[in-house]
């Protein structure tokens, strides 16, 4: 990255003549105010606490699912409130619009028949889940949980980078790394009023009850982790104990005349609500991978039938999946009849031939993701790789252009890091957290993930990314 | 609760009390070793082993009759599942398992041994780091069980944990008591003898009940009193009554329709409460500790399958 655009990314806490934004003047003061000593002090006791309480995520592909520690910094990100008001109505604008776009391809596909999206685009899609068609969701929510990803380009503006409808994580570290502030730094919180996100495990309990089949009294809730070698595991734990409902394998799991029941000390009980942490394809291995541990068989019969409900619903693939996200300012414009608050990043379908050329000729400016890819994996970055990375990627996106799309590369904002030597910009994103029950809602704030190379755009903690606590400010 | 975390939360605990009592037994052959003669020192140093059946799996690979290496295999061996390593490790891998259904400082405690356990190498435990060591396993087993009588509901997952904990912890003094009293037989006319003396002391103090023995006998050590201290004085905590008055109390808590297990639990309390140490000796102590090993590994049995699942 050169220096050209180091000048020209927006930065979270200085505007553009070096002056300090109104918002970040108290963090501003106390950089200035606190030798580094004492700072690195209660960095390494950071470390330690994490590391105690064991908020470690496992990586893919090292050694038997060693443990690491995501990097945490601990200098916030923030938010004024008038801005947050705005991105949570967009938010919330958006996630309506795609729930409304899932329950409608399941149902009457008018989306379709309008011409608004190619019917191709979504009943070949892998996401696309026909066994869903016909099948009534409480509420007609089909994202109970999303996670939304959000970048703000040099204009100041904030786009979405993606949606994860299926099962977003990194919500924990969103409370932890809260609970890790007023903990470190107390004194901070007293020069500032920080909208407090605690209270999201109780939110999500009250969406999740609202998901239970109609007439079910007093819903019995349950989270299903892969378990605990999945390298999210410390969040499914940790979201079940606050919001006080038992964490089940699949093995904790039957299906008895289609109903689903836990084996307990004290024989089984029935289970109303299933918050999945487990991909569609190993839910229940007679209706769909027969080669999955992590299932339960007969869950999906129960499912359709009515008789357990699943947050979020089978089927949300077909929505967040990269080739579809061009669509989603179409669906808030066709369901909602409204202009959608939050804008998209350009997008190239390299299906298509016309835009394919378009990347190919432009490929090293540009970022280039699998559609179906998460995670950080599988991507070029086109102004940050060698020619023959670049090369490489040519071939694969050559070989499956459908697999692929590709987008400008985005000046993610910055904001201040501590890096070795003291303090630096360090580019972010941001992933707040909508929650669809009876209706639409969010906790202030969300994950902000912060890539601590310098000059990286790659966020990811699988990619060596670290996160920072996100302050939404009175 | 769910069968799967009942049967972790259980191993958890009965992980780390193995853990201790490995501690117990190593610390009291630590001591040991400096008296004797070559051939009770050798007595001594197989001691261990025989408690923890682990004899076979030693002289397996060779190994040489020394304290280090007999604590290196019991101490520090990932390859020997009954190592204090291994228990360490075993009791964090099945807390994580279950970190919701546990207090978060109960998790912390397991963690924090078992990140440190893995910094141990063998040259700290040269010397007088051995004791040193052995004391530190049984302060991070008494905070355990300190943190999670001081933090956890008085629930299934409380009764679970206690079960699993005195079960192991009966089971350890029973076969302590046998083996030690094999080794002390030849010596029980010398009683008075000095080392005889230092034996004996070594037993009490390896289950913390030497001051006890001293406070309620207070007299010579005789071994009638210490088997009636240790396997029928119900107010003595590491003993089989003691422990046995702990089991029966969770048993009842336990919810669920079993009968198996209760029966077992409540017909062994009651024998422990109505024997006699008279009778025990004439009928013979072996023969009754061999008895009551068999009755206590059914009983773990009967608890898994009521209760924790037999997968």
């Amino acid at each position: 990255m050169g220096p050209v655009m180091e000048r020209r990314q927006y930065d979270e806490m200085r505007a553009a003549d070096g002056s300090v934004r109104p918002h970040f003047g108290p963090i501003a003061d106390w950089l200035k105010e606190t030798p580094a000593k004492r700072v690195a002090e209660k960095r390494r006791e950071a470390d330690l606490l994490f590391h105690r309480v064991g908020i470690t995520f496992a990586v893919y592909g090292d050694e038997e699912g060693a443990e690491r520690l995501i990097p945490f910094d601990t200098i916030p990100r923030i938010l004024p409130r008038a801005e947050w008001d705005e991105l949570a109505r967009g938010l919330k604008q958006r996630v309506d619009a795609l729930n409304r776009f899932l329950h409608d391809i399941y149902h009457g596909q008018e989306i379709l028949k309008a011409g608004v999206i190619p019917p191709e685009q979504v009943l070949k899609n892998a996401g696309f889940q026909k066994e869903m068609a016909g099948v009534e969701l409480p509420n007609r929510v089909y994202s109970n949980i999303a996670g939304i990803d959000l970048v703000r380009h040099s204009d100041g503006k904030y786009y979405v980078l993606e949606d994860n409808l299926r099962t977003p994580s990194g919500v924990s570290y969103m409370i932890e790394n809260r609970k890790m502030m007023m903990r470190l730094f107390p004194e901070l919180f007293a020069r500032q009023t920080v909208l407090p996100v605690e209270h999201y495990p109780s939110l999500l309990l009250e969406t999740l009850r609202a998901a239970a089949p109609p007439r079910t009294r007093d819903p019995v809730v349950a989270v299903l982790t892969p378990g605990q070698y999945n390298s999210a595991y410390f969040e499914h734990a940790f979201l079940a104990q606050q919001m006080g409902v038992e964490l089940v394998e699949g093995t904790d799991l039957f299906v008895r005349d289609n109903a689903v029941y836990m084996r307990t000390t004290s024989g089984r009980q029935r289970v109303d609500v299933i918050y999945r942490r487990l991909d569609d394809a190993f839910l229940d291995p007679l209706a769909f991978r027969k080669d999955s541990m992590l299932g339960v068989p007969g869950l999906f019969a129960a499912y359709r039938a009515g008789n357990v409900s699943l947050a979020n619903a089978v089927g949300t693939g077909v929505a967040d999946d990269k080739s579809t996200y061009p669509y989603v300012p179409e669906m808030i414009k066709f369901y909602l009849k409204e202009e959608p608050i939050l804008q998209n990043v350009p997008t190239w379908m390299c299906r298509n031939p016309k835009d394919l050329a378009h990347v190919l000729e432009h490929l090293p400016e540009l970022v280039v993701k699998e559609v179906q890819g998460s995670g950080g994996y599988g991507m070029l970055v086109g102004p940050s790789s060698s020619p023959k990375e670049i090369a490489g990627f040519r071939k694969r996106l050559k070989a499956d252009p459908a697999n692929y799309i590709a987008q400008p590369t985005l000046s993610l904002s910055t904001c201040p890091t501590f890096v070795k030597r003291g303090v630096a910009p360090r580019h972010v994103d941001l992933r707040p957290y909508v929650l669809s029950g009876r209706e639409v809602k969010l906790v202030p704030g969300g994950l902000t993930r912060v890539a601590l190379k310098e000059g990286s755009l790659v966020v990811n903690s699988s990619q060596g990314g670290g996160t920072k606590d996100t302050w939404v400010v009175e | 609760m769910l069968s799967r975390v009942a049967d972790r939360i259980y191993w958890m605990s009965r992980q780390m009390e193995r853990a201790e009592n490995m501690a117990r037994i190593l610390g009291v052959a630590s001591n040991m070793v400096l008296f004797g003669t070559k051939e009770t020192r050798d007595q001594n140093l197989l001691a261990p082993l025989t408690i923890t059946d682990s004899a076979e799996r030693y002289f397996e690979k060779r190994r040489p009759v020394t304290f280090p290496a007999l604590v290196e295999f019991l101490a520090l061996d990932p390859d020997n599942p009954s190592s204090i390593y291994s228990c360490l490790k075993w009791a964090r891998e099945n807390a994580h398992a279950v970190r919701w259904q546990i207090t978060s400082e109960m998790w912390e405690t397991l963690n924090t041994t078992w990140l440190d356990m893995r910094r141990i190498r063998r040259a700290d435990l040269a010397g007088g780091g051995a004791t040193k060591f052995f004391d530190w396993v049984k302060d991070r087993s008494h905070l355990f069980r300190g943190v999670t009588y001081g933090t956890i509901l008085r629930g299934e997952a409380f009764n679970f944990s206690r079960l699993g904990t005195f079960l192991e912890r009966a089971d350890n003094t029973a076969r302590i008591l046998d083996v030690k009293y094999h080794v002390l037989l030849p010596t029980v006319k010398d009683v008075g003898g000095a080392l005889d003396y230092y034996q004996w002391t070594a037993l009490l103090r390896s289950v913390s009940a030497y001051e006890t023995y001293r406070g309620l006998y207070r007299d010579q050590i005789f071994p009638i009193k210490v088997a009636q201290l240790l396997i029928l004085e119900r107010r003595m905590p590491r003993s089989l009554a003691g422990c046995f008055d702990q089991i029966t109390q969770a048993m009842e808590r336990i919810e669920g329709h079993d009968r198996a297990a209760k029966r077992l639990a409540s017909e062994l309390h009651a024998r422990l409460t109505n024997a006699d140490i008279d009778e025990i000796f004439q009928a013979g102590l072996h023969e009754y500790l061999t008895d009551c090993l068999a009755d206590m590994f059914e009983l773990g049995q009967r608890i898994q399958r009521a209760y924790l699942g037999t997968a």
